[in-house]
Protein backbone atom coordinates (compact mmCIF):
# COMPACT_ATOMS: atom_id res chain seq x y z
CA UNK A 1 0.00 0.00 0.00
CA UNK A 2 2.70 2.69 1.42
CA UNK A 3 5.31 1.56 -1.88
CA UNK A 4 1.95 2.54 -4.37
CA UNK A 5 1.22 6.05 -2.15
CA UNK A 6 5.14 6.68 -2.45
CA UNK A 7 5.33 6.22 -6.37
CA UNK A 8 2.25 8.29 -6.31
CA UNK A 9 3.90 11.11 -4.85
CA UNK A 10 7.30 10.46 -6.78
CA UNK A 11 5.08 10.62 -10.01
CA UNK A 12 3.93 14.04 -9.00
CA UNK A 13 6.54 15.52 -7.75
CA UNK A 14 8.66 14.30 -11.07
CA UNK A 15 5.93 16.31 -13.18
CA UNK A 16 5.53 19.27 -11.01
CA UNK A 17 9.63 19.66 -11.78
CA UNK A 18 8.91 18.77 -15.37
CA UNK A 19 6.72 21.57 -15.97
CA UNK A 20 9.10 23.74 -13.26
CA UNK A 21 11.78 22.50 -15.95
CA UNK A 22 9.57 24.04 -19.03
CA UNK A 23 11.37 26.53 -21.10
CA UNK A 24 10.35 30.25 -20.37
CA UNK A 25 9.68 30.65 -23.77
CA UNK A 26 6.62 29.03 -23.66
CA UNK A 27 4.82 30.74 -20.32
CA UNK A 28 3.68 33.30 -22.75
CA UNK A 29 2.29 32.77 -26.31
CA UNK A 30 0.69 34.55 -29.09
CA UNK A 31 -2.87 32.76 -29.71
CA UNK A 32 -2.59 33.70 -33.09
CA UNK A 33 0.06 30.98 -35.09
CA UNK A 34 1.16 33.39 -37.48
CA UNK A 35 2.68 35.68 -34.96
CA UNK A 36 3.66 32.62 -33.06
CA UNK A 37 6.02 31.24 -35.83
CA UNK A 38 7.31 34.72 -36.69
CA UNK A 39 7.97 35.14 -32.77
CA UNK A 40 9.75 31.68 -33.05
CA UNK A 41 11.30 32.85 -35.80
CA UNK A 42 13.03 36.18 -34.30
CA UNK A 43 13.52 34.45 -31.13
CA UNK A 44 15.70 32.18 -33.02
CA UNK A 45 17.90 34.81 -35.02
CA UNK A 46 18.89 36.21 -31.68
CA UNK A 47 21.61 35.43 -30.32
CA UNK A 48 22.08 35.34 -26.45
CA UNK A 49 24.12 37.94 -25.34
CA UNK A 50 25.17 36.10 -22.15
CA UNK A 51 25.59 32.26 -23.66
CA UNK A 52 27.81 32.95 -26.77
CA UNK A 53 26.12 30.26 -28.91
CA UNK A 54 22.66 30.34 -27.98
CA UNK A 55 19.43 31.43 -29.49
CA UNK A 56 17.18 33.98 -27.36
CA UNK A 57 14.73 31.02 -28.22
CA UNK A 58 16.64 28.05 -26.78
CA UNK A 59 18.54 30.45 -23.93
CA UNK A 60 16.83 30.63 -19.75
CA UNK A 61 19.03 33.42 -19.13
CA UNK A 62 17.08 36.67 -16.92
CA UNK A 63 18.95 38.80 -20.20
CA UNK A 64 17.04 36.33 -22.99
CA UNK A 65 13.85 36.49 -21.30
CA UNK A 66 13.76 40.00 -20.96
CA UNK A 67 14.56 40.28 -24.80
CA UNK A 68 12.09 38.00 -25.46
CA UNK A 69 9.50 40.12 -23.54
CA UNK A 70 11.00 43.16 -25.84
CA UNK A 71 10.25 41.21 -28.90
CA UNK A 72 6.52 40.42 -28.03
CA UNK A 73 6.09 43.93 -26.53
CA UNK A 74 7.04 45.41 -30.33
CA UNK A 75 5.45 42.68 -32.05
CA UNK A 76 2.39 43.69 -30.40
CA UNK A 77 2.99 47.68 -31.35
CA UNK A 78 3.57 46.46 -34.61
CA UNK A 79 7.02 46.95 -35.14
CA UNK A 80 8.78 45.24 -38.14
CA UNK A 81 11.11 42.43 -38.09
CA UNK A 82 13.34 44.96 -39.34
CA UNK A 83 12.97 46.99 -36.62
CA UNK A 84 12.82 44.61 -33.74
CA UNK A 85 16.26 43.29 -34.89
CA UNK A 86 17.88 46.40 -35.31
CA UNK A 87 16.95 48.00 -32.00
CA UNK A 88 18.24 45.05 -30.57
CA UNK A 89 21.41 45.54 -32.53
CA UNK A 90 21.34 49.08 -31.21
CA UNK A 91 21.73 47.73 -27.87
CA UNK A 92 23.51 44.54 -27.34
CA UNK A 93 25.20 45.10 -30.44
CA UNK A 94 25.88 43.68 -34.14
CA UNK A 95 26.48 39.48 -31.72
CA UNK A 96 22.98 39.65 -31.24
CA UNK A 97 21.97 38.71 -35.02
CA UNK A 98 22.60 35.47 -36.36
CA UNK A 99 22.78 37.11 -39.55
CA UNK A 100 25.80 39.23 -40.04
CA UNK A 101 25.04 42.71 -41.59
CA UNK A 102 26.68 43.51 -44.65
CA UNK A 103 29.25 46.04 -43.88
CA UNK A 104 32.86 46.94 -44.65
CA UNK A 105 33.72 44.79 -41.48
CA UNK A 106 32.13 42.06 -42.72
CA UNK A 107 33.10 42.10 -46.48
CA UNK A 108 35.59 39.70 -46.01
CA UNK A 109 33.02 37.25 -43.71
CA UNK A 110 29.85 37.36 -46.98
CA UNK A 111 32.51 37.49 -50.60
CA UNK A 112 35.71 35.75 -48.59
CA UNK A 113 34.93 32.19 -49.80
CA UNK A 114 33.75 33.31 -53.39
CA UNK A 115 37.10 34.85 -53.64
CA UNK A 116 38.59 32.10 -52.46
CA UNK A 117 36.44 30.04 -54.69
CA UNK A 118 37.35 32.10 -57.67
CA UNK A 119 40.83 31.48 -56.68
CA UNK A 120 40.73 27.75 -56.71
CA UNK A 121 38.88 27.45 -60.08
CA UNK A 122 41.79 29.41 -61.52
CA UNK A 123 44.76 27.74 -60.46
CA UNK A 124 42.65 24.15 -61.49
CA UNK A 125 42.00 25.63 -64.70
CA UNK A 126 45.76 26.84 -64.79
CA UNK A 127 47.36 23.21 -64.05
CA UNK A 128 44.79 21.67 -66.12
CA UNK A 129 45.33 23.91 -68.79
CA UNK A 130 49.12 23.45 -68.83
CA UNK A 131 49.15 19.73 -68.45
CA UNK A 132 46.95 19.70 -71.77
CA UNK A 133 49.80 21.65 -73.57
CA UNK A 134 52.42 19.97 -72.55
CA UNK A 135 50.66 16.28 -73.84
CA UNK A 136 49.52 18.33 -76.86
CA UNK A 137 53.30 18.83 -77.49
CA UNK A 138 54.39 15.46 -76.33
CA UNK A 139 51.71 13.77 -79.08
CA UNK A 140 52.95 16.19 -82.22
CA UNK A 141 54.99 13.84 -84.86
CA UNK A 142 57.84 15.02 -85.37
CA UNK A 143 58.32 16.44 -88.95
CA UNK A 144 61.05 15.22 -91.36
CA UNK A 145 63.57 17.92 -90.56
CA UNK A 146 63.21 16.60 -86.58
CA UNK A 147 63.42 12.96 -87.79
CA UNK A 148 66.63 13.22 -89.47
CA UNK A 149 68.16 15.43 -86.43
CA UNK A 150 67.06 12.51 -84.30
CA UNK A 151 68.52 9.63 -86.32
CA UNK A 152 71.61 11.29 -86.53
CA UNK A 153 72.26 11.48 -82.82
CA UNK A 154 71.05 8.05 -82.28
CA UNK A 155 73.67 7.07 -84.88
CA UNK A 156 76.75 9.27 -83.51
CA UNK A 157 75.85 7.56 -79.64
CA UNK B 1 58.04 27.22 -63.47
CA UNK B 2 59.09 28.97 -60.86
CA UNK B 3 59.96 26.85 -57.53
CA UNK B 4 59.19 29.86 -55.11
CA UNK B 5 55.40 29.17 -56.01
CA UNK B 6 55.20 25.92 -53.71
CA UNK B 7 56.01 27.54 -51.18
CA UNK B 8 52.23 29.59 -51.33
CA UNK B 9 50.19 26.78 -49.23
CA UNK B 10 52.96 27.23 -46.49
CA UNK B 11 52.93 30.69 -46.32
CA UNK B 12 49.28 30.26 -46.57
CA UNK B 13 49.40 27.96 -43.77
CA UNK B 14 51.49 29.54 -41.47
CA UNK B 15 49.33 33.23 -42.06
CA UNK B 16 46.08 31.49 -40.95
CA UNK B 17 47.65 30.08 -38.31
CA UNK B 18 49.13 33.51 -36.78
CA UNK B 19 45.54 34.73 -37.64
CA UNK B 20 43.54 31.92 -35.53
CA UNK B 21 46.47 32.33 -32.58
CA UNK B 22 45.89 35.55 -32.02
CA UNK B 23 42.00 35.28 -32.28
CA UNK B 24 42.64 32.26 -29.23
CA UNK B 25 43.84 35.04 -27.08
CA UNK B 26 40.33 37.58 -27.08
CA UNK B 27 38.00 37.00 -24.88
CA UNK B 28 34.28 36.06 -26.40
CA UNK B 29 32.82 36.89 -24.07
CA UNK B 30 33.70 40.81 -24.03
CA UNK B 31 31.16 42.00 -26.68
CA UNK B 32 32.05 45.69 -28.36
CA UNK B 33 29.48 48.15 -27.19
CA UNK B 34 27.10 49.35 -29.75
CA UNK B 35 27.02 52.48 -27.35
CA UNK B 36 30.74 53.92 -27.40
CA UNK B 37 30.32 56.96 -29.27
CA UNK B 38 26.54 57.44 -28.58
CA UNK B 39 24.52 59.29 -25.43
CA UNK B 40 23.39 57.28 -22.37
CA UNK B 41 19.87 56.81 -23.63
CA UNK B 42 17.41 58.35 -21.78
CA UNK B 43 15.81 57.16 -19.05
CA UNK B 44 12.44 57.86 -16.70
CA UNK B 45 13.83 56.43 -13.40
CA UNK B 46 13.71 57.10 -9.47
CA UNK B 47 16.80 57.80 -7.01
CA UNK B 48 17.92 54.77 -4.82
CA UNK B 49 17.86 56.49 -1.70
CA UNK B 50 14.87 59.69 -2.53
CA UNK B 51 12.43 57.88 -3.94
CA UNK B 52 10.59 60.53 -4.92
CA UNK B 53 12.83 62.19 -6.51
CA UNK B 54 13.21 61.28 -10.39
CA UNK B 55 16.98 60.58 -11.64
CA UNK B 56 17.40 62.82 -14.26
CA UNK B 57 19.25 61.46 -17.71
CA UNK B 58 21.50 65.47 -17.04
CA UNK B 59 22.71 63.93 -14.22
CA UNK B 60 25.41 62.10 -16.04
CA UNK B 61 26.54 65.11 -18.21
CA UNK B 62 28.61 68.28 -17.12
CA UNK B 63 31.88 66.20 -15.67
CA UNK B 64 33.49 63.22 -16.67
CA UNK B 65 32.56 60.36 -14.36
CA UNK B 66 32.01 56.48 -14.06
CA UNK B 67 28.27 54.67 -14.21
CA UNK B 68 28.56 51.39 -12.71
CA UNK B 69 25.70 48.76 -13.07
CA UNK B 70 25.70 46.28 -10.10
CA UNK B 71 22.97 44.82 -7.96
CA UNK B 72 23.35 42.77 -4.31
CA UNK B 73 22.56 39.55 -5.86
CA UNK B 74 25.69 40.25 -8.36
CA UNK B 75 28.78 38.13 -6.86
CA UNK B 76 30.90 39.62 -8.61
CA UNK B 77 30.10 43.26 -7.24
CA UNK B 78 30.96 42.41 -3.55
CA UNK B 79 34.51 41.83 -5.36
CA UNK B 80 34.36 45.14 -6.77
CA UNK B 81 32.86 47.18 -4.42
CA UNK B 82 36.47 47.94 -2.02
CA UNK B 83 38.04 48.72 -5.77
CA UNK B 84 35.24 51.37 -6.30
CA UNK B 85 35.18 52.66 -2.84
CA UNK B 86 39.10 53.44 -3.19
CA UNK B 87 38.57 55.11 -6.59
CA UNK B 88 35.75 57.39 -4.98
CA UNK B 89 37.79 57.82 -2.32
CA UNK B 90 40.97 59.07 -4.93
CA UNK B 91 37.96 61.57 -6.06
CA UNK B 92 36.90 59.86 -9.07
CA UNK B 93 32.38 60.22 -9.41
CA UNK B 94 30.71 57.47 -9.83
CA UNK B 95 27.15 57.17 -10.65
CA UNK B 96 25.60 53.89 -9.34
CA UNK B 97 23.05 51.99 -11.37
CA UNK B 98 20.99 49.78 -9.60
CA UNK B 99 19.79 47.06 -11.65
CA UNK B 100 16.80 44.85 -11.34
CA UNK B 101 17.32 44.88 -7.12
CA UNK B 102 15.52 45.30 -4.11
CA UNK B 103 15.52 48.39 -2.69
CA UNK B 104 16.27 47.94 1.02
CA UNK B 105 18.77 45.29 -0.21
CA UNK B 106 20.28 47.57 -1.59
CA UNK B 107 20.46 50.51 0.48
CA UNK B 108 21.70 48.13 3.15
CA UNK B 109 24.32 46.81 0.70
CA UNK B 110 25.88 50.57 0.63
CA UNK B 111 25.13 51.02 4.75
CA UNK B 112 27.15 48.12 5.16
CA UNK B 113 30.13 47.94 2.64
CA UNK B 114 30.54 52.24 1.84
CA UNK B 115 29.12 54.06 -0.77
CA UNK B 116 31.65 55.07 -3.57
CA UNK B 117 28.37 56.83 -5.80
CA UNK B 118 27.81 60.07 -5.95
CA UNK B 119 24.07 59.44 -6.60
CA UNK B 120 22.28 56.13 -7.54
CA UNK B 121 19.32 55.50 -9.91
CA UNK B 122 16.99 52.60 -8.99
CA UNK B 123 16.48 50.39 -11.85
CA UNK B 124 14.21 47.48 -10.39
CA UNK B 125 13.11 46.28 -13.96
CA UNK B 126 16.12 46.96 -15.46
CA UNK B 127 14.99 49.01 -18.45
CA UNK B 128 17.95 51.53 -18.15
CA UNK B 129 19.98 48.66 -18.43
CA UNK B 130 18.36 46.96 -21.46
CA UNK B 131 18.83 50.15 -23.30
CA UNK B 132 22.46 50.28 -22.22
CA UNK B 133 22.71 46.50 -23.66
CA UNK B 134 23.86 45.52 -20.18
CA UNK B 135 23.97 41.70 -19.97
CA UNK B 136 25.46 40.73 -16.46
CA UNK B 137 26.73 42.65 -13.80
CA UNK B 138 28.91 44.23 -13.22
CA UNK B 139 29.71 46.93 -15.71
CA UNK B 140 31.40 50.03 -15.59
CA UNK B 141 30.54 52.77 -18.30
CA UNK B 142 32.96 56.05 -18.75
CA UNK B 143 31.15 59.12 -19.64
CA UNK B 144 32.21 62.32 -20.69
CA UNK B 145 31.40 65.63 -19.79
CA UNK B 146 28.51 65.45 -23.07
CA UNK B 147 27.23 62.41 -21.64
CA UNK B 148 28.71 60.36 -24.38
CA UNK B 149 30.02 56.63 -23.68
CA UNK B 150 33.41 56.08 -24.31
CA UNK B 151 34.72 52.91 -23.00
CA UNK B 152 32.30 50.25 -21.57
CA UNK B 153 33.89 47.34 -19.28
CA UNK B 154 31.71 44.23 -18.51
CA UNK B 155 33.12 42.27 -15.18
CA UNK B 156 34.97 43.54 -12.11
CA UNK B 157 36.70 47.16 -12.44
CA UNK B 158 40.12 46.60 -10.06
CA UNK B 159 42.93 48.15 -10.17
CA UNK B 160 44.57 46.83 -13.24
CA UNK B 161 41.85 47.58 -15.28
CA UNK B 162 41.42 51.01 -13.92
CA UNK B 163 45.23 51.89 -14.28
CA UNK B 164 45.35 50.27 -18.36
CA UNK B 165 41.21 50.53 -19.52
CA UNK B 166 39.90 53.49 -17.77
CA UNK B 167 42.41 55.88 -16.44
CA UNK B 168 43.98 57.19 -19.47
CA UNK B 169 40.42 57.50 -21.12
CA UNK B 170 39.67 59.14 -17.89
CA UNK B 171 42.65 62.19 -17.99
CA UNK B 172 42.00 62.35 -21.59
CA UNK B 173 38.91 63.38 -21.11
CA UNK B 174 38.97 65.37 -18.79
CA UNK B 175 41.58 67.69 -20.45
CA UNK B 176 39.13 67.89 -23.34
CA UNK B 177 36.43 69.60 -21.49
Amino acid sequence: MNVTVKTVEAVLLLLAVMLLAMPAAAQERFEDPQLRERFSELTRELRCPKCQNESIAESGAPISEDMRERVRRMMREGATDEEIRQAMVDRFGSFVSYRPEFAPRTWALWIGPFVALVIGVGVVLALVARNRARRQLDSTPLSDEERRRAEQWLRDE
Amino acid sequence: MNRIWLFLPLVLAVTLGVVLYWGLGEDPSELDSALVGREVPSFELPMLREAESPARPEMLKGKVQLLNVWATWCAACRVEHPHLNRLAEQGVPIVGLNYKDERDKAVEWLAERGDPYTQVIYDPEGSLGFDLGVYGAPETYLIDAEGIVRHRHVGVVDQDVWESDFEPLYERYRQDG
